[in-house]
């Protein structure tokens, strides 16, 4: 998307009222407040920050290999003056907090301002922690816009107060700001000539002794930002007619606490730490109690009860999730012993789950039907698309924690095997932009420490399951324009995987991955298959002539549905009783034709040949009774 | 509802899966909603619905919207691009609500493996649960036409009676849309726009004869 609209050459809207996403209205405002350069991972819900920004002019973005690199790179800039940006989801900050919590010390000059989106309510995410902690840890001001509108603000206001506190800022968002669209008033870039890099050792070299100096001013510094605090417009109270309860609020649980309680007073805290202790003191001593609602730890509610003020909330609250209407108005009205209002009278009525799947044609489909035919093994998996590998049909991942866990997670299981499993076979499974991102240390410590796994790189040229972005692996940059392009094969050879042990097999040769795999795994030492046909959503992907089923010929086996191809439907069912005796479920199918894309995945589990291009003429009928015959006798 | 919106806050909820257009359906509606001079806010429960799992679309419009989410019993309209999605979110509606609906079905892997059984009847348990509900086969007006990704159209052409705001401003949030494009493309949209009108009409009525 964001390369189309660099191609078309499209205009910046000028200054107006525009429907935006939380995402897109960060964006913009970076833009807007002169930002220069731009880097990030992407991650959902963080990743059309970037995608926005890369097809702005006047400034440089990039998808960095990993967080921390995108922070050190945005750092960089920012040492040398430039307005910089730096965008990530909440486990990034994971991956890039070693870099944040020196460069609190040093401070920047350029303003700094790194957005971290939290998944609150998990929506695609592995855990759900409050990245607010990090401005407690690193002792950076956090802000918490509520919407798209104070998304756009409050980016513009953070590089405010990161030039003038010369301190990287954190805006905090969560999924609920990142892709929920509102109406964005918006304005005109400021062009911010830089000063460029100013050599000062006892600044920006971080050894003891000049570490040591600046600790002291960073102390300071947090002092200065809760006085900003205590003045800051981003803090603000609105009274209200009930004061029974009085509310402290901030991000888009704001908007919750308003829409639930119109005639309440509300504390809402726009730059939540270092927190404003006199205000929110003033602001308790007009109301009967007072409720923190926050998304989604204990940090404001904690802080205020460390001060000796009396607050309530997640004692009544969830420490998990959205706290969204339906979940306050309950909660408050068993804290004021009303009766509870009414519930909504519909249940919900039950219908199957519907869980992601992999895309009609996904080169990961052929990789998972052939590892569910492994067995004995245990399965070290990623984050990626080819997580959902752990589901039906195929059953075959079977651990994932975190961004390139994959390589030693497979070699601690490797060492840490019991007795029973001596013959275990311990694969890892991992795409080529995790990979890169935090996967290749993993492989050198599985070959230095002679680990015995066998590899799986899913090299589909892309990061899929965030919708495609390129990546170091795909050859071409944020803008879609051609780039360096790293050699898989040659980089694992170069961390000391033999040549021998290094293959390169295309994804839909079932056979030949089958054998590669079921060789490899015998061997005790690392070796590492890479897959490398691309994803099926991005341009590199040629569809082929679909295929469809001769319903005369389909014995109703159900083979190809264990390829679990979205396209593969079933007709009928029927049961059978063999001339043994046992009976067998069948399951006839279709194929979607228009959805089938060609990859052929589905013919090599079909005996009966049923499966044909979609322009094959029926086969006389006759022809076809006689050799669908065989396999139906029984 | 014409009236009350002007003081109310509007809940449409649009309902599918991933693939189907319903988040690119409910943008439309919040260009037109935006036209009209409301406050708007859209937001998406997707997960990871790129990849053929449960989309739902909120849209919220008035005077000033502050949650963007619709509370469960709230929503005034719920608009199902497939038969099963609508039955999942049947309780997002308020009692009096309406289930605008294509009876298409869309059949996940989960199904096809037999894990798990597709409801029967869709419709009939709505109705049953004394929703009101217009369904019609959205998903073979858009293949009629051509093109199976007409489908969010028919389903905009659909609800475009039922807002309040009139049914040509919708239509014209479209075409504006595909106003780049070639000329047919623009005449498919606005085809598919008026088929989709057409059966939510006669859905209408076929049911209200059947009361």
């Amino acid at each position: 998307m964001s390369a189309e609209a660099v191609m078309s050459g499209r205009p910046v809207a000028p200054a107006s009222r525009l429907l935006m996403s939380g995402n897109e209205a960060v964006a913009r405002a970076v833009w807007e407040a002169g930002g220069r350069v731009a880097a990030a991972y992407p991650g959902t819900p963080s990743t059309e920050m970037l995608e926005a920004l890369s097809a702005y002019p006047d400034i440089y973005s990039e998808w960095s290999v990993n967080e921390k690199v995108s922070l050190e790179v945005a750092f960089g800039a920012a040492m040398a003056g430039a307005r910089s940006f730096c965008a990530m989801k909440h486990v990034g900050m994971n991956v890039a907090s070693d870099a944040l919590m020196t460069m609190t010390l040093t401070g920047v000059v350029g303003g700094l301002v790194i957005a971290i989106a939290d998944d609150v309510g998990l929506s695609s995410s592995q855990n759900e922690q409050d990245s607010r902690f990090w401005g407690r840890f690193a002792h950076v001001p956090l802000l918490e816009p509520a919407d798209s509108q104070e998304a756009y603000r409050f980016t513009l206001a953070a590089f405010d107060l990161s030039e003038r506190f010369e301190v990287p800022v954190i805006v905090r968002m969560t999924t609920r700001i990142c892709h929920v669209k509102g109406l964005v008033s918006t304005g005109e870039r400021s062009a911010r000539p830089t000063a460029g890099f100013a050599k000062d050792a006892s600044r920006w070299v971080m050894v003891p002794s000049a570490a040591g100096r600046r600790l002291p001013l960073m102390f300071e510094r947090e002092r200065r930002l809760r006085a900003e605090a205590e003045v800051s417009p981003l803090n603000f109270a609105e009274s209200g007619g009930d004061r029974r309860i009085g509310f402290v609020t901030s991000g888009p649980a704001y908007m919750h606490v308003r829409e639930s309680f119109p005639d309440a007073p509300v504390f809402k805290l726009g730059l939540s730490h270092p927190l404003p202790f006199d205000r929110l003191r003033s602001f308790a001593a007009e109301c009967g109690q007072l409720v923190v609602v926050e998304e989604v730890e204990p940090l404001i509610e904690n802080e205020l009860k460390a001060q000796g003020m009396k607050v309530i909330g997640k004692d009544i609250l969830p420490l998990s999730g959205e706290l969204s209407p339906q979940v306050l108005k309950p909660a408050i009205a068993r804290l004021l012993g009303d009766a509870a209002p009414e519930p909504s009278r519909a249940q919900p009525m039950p219908v199957f789950p519907r869980p992601p799947t992999m895309c009609v044609a996904c080169p990961h489909l052929g990789v998972y039907y052939t590892l569910s035919q492994l067995r004995n093994v245990t399965i070290s998996g990623d984050i990626g698309c080819y997580t959902l590998g752990f589901g039906q049909p195929w059953n075959a991942l079977d651990a994932c924690i975190s961004m390139g866990a994959s390589m030693g997670m497979a070699l601690g299981l490797d060492k840490g095997r019991s007795e029973s499993e001596k013959d275990r076979k311990v694969l890892a499974v991992i795409g080529d932009s995790t990979f890169l991102h935090m996967g290749m240390q993993g492989l050198l410590d599985i070959v230095y420490n002679r680990g015995n796994v066998t590899v799986l790189l899913l090299d589909n040229r892309a990061v899929g399951m965030t919708g495609g972005q390129d990546n170091p692996g795909s050859g071409r940059d944020i803008h879609g324009n051609d780039a360096p392009r790293v050699d898989f094969a040659q980089l694992v050879r170069a961390l000391g995987v033999r040549e021998e042990r290094v293959h390169v097999v295309n994804a839909y040769e079932l056979p030949v991955l089958l054998k590669t795999l079921r060789e490899e795994t015998k061997i005790p030492e690392p070796s590492v298959i890479i897959t490398n046909q691309p994803c099926v959503l991005i341009k590199d992907y040629h569809p082929l002539k679909p295929y469809k089923v001769l319903d005369e010929r389909c014995t109703g086996c159900g083979n190809c549905i264990d390829v679990g191809c979205p396209a593969i439907h079933v007709t009928r069912r029927d049961r059978v009783r063999k001339a043994s005796g046992r009976e067998v479920d069948l399951a006839f199918v279709r194929i979607e034709s228009a959805a089938c894309t060609g990859c052929g995945l589905c013919l090599k589990p079909c005996a009966p040949d049923a499966i044909v291009h979609v322009d094959t003429l029926a086969m006389p009928i006759k022809v076809v009774r006689k050799e669908a015959a065989a396999p139906t006798s029984a | 509802m014409a009236q009350e919106a002007a003081f109310t806050t509007t809940n449409i909820l649009v309902v599918g899966t991933g693939g189907q257009g319903v988040m690119t359906a409910t943008e439309i509606l919040a260009e037109a909603a935006i036209a009209l001079g409301h406050d708007v806010k859209k937001t998406e429960v997707a997960g990871m619905a790129q990849r053929g799992g449960v989309v739902s679309s909120h849209l919220r419009f008035g005077q000033r919207v502050l949650s963007p989410q619709i509370t469960p019993g709230t929503a005034d309209v719920l608009l199902g691009f497939e038969a099963a999605e609508a039955m999942r979110w049947r309780h997002m509606l308020r009692p009096q609500g309406l289930v605008l609906m294509n009876s298409g079905r869309l059949v996940p892997p989960v199904v096809e493996l037999g894990l798990y059984d597709y409801p029967a009847d869709p419709v009939g348990a709505m109705r049953a649960a004394g929703t009101h509900v217009v369904s019609f086969d959205g998903s073979a007006i858009a293949l009629g036409l051509g093109d199976v990704r007409l489908g969010n159209t028919v389903m905009l052409g659909a609800i475009s009676d039922h807002l309040p705001f009139p049914a040509e401003v919708l239509e014209q949030c479209i075409l504006k849309r595909f106003a780049h494009k070639k000329p047919e493309i623009v005449e498919l949209n606005r085809r598919a726009f008026a088929a989709g009108r057409a059966a939510a009409e006669e859905a209408e009525r076929v049911s209200a004869a059947a009361d």
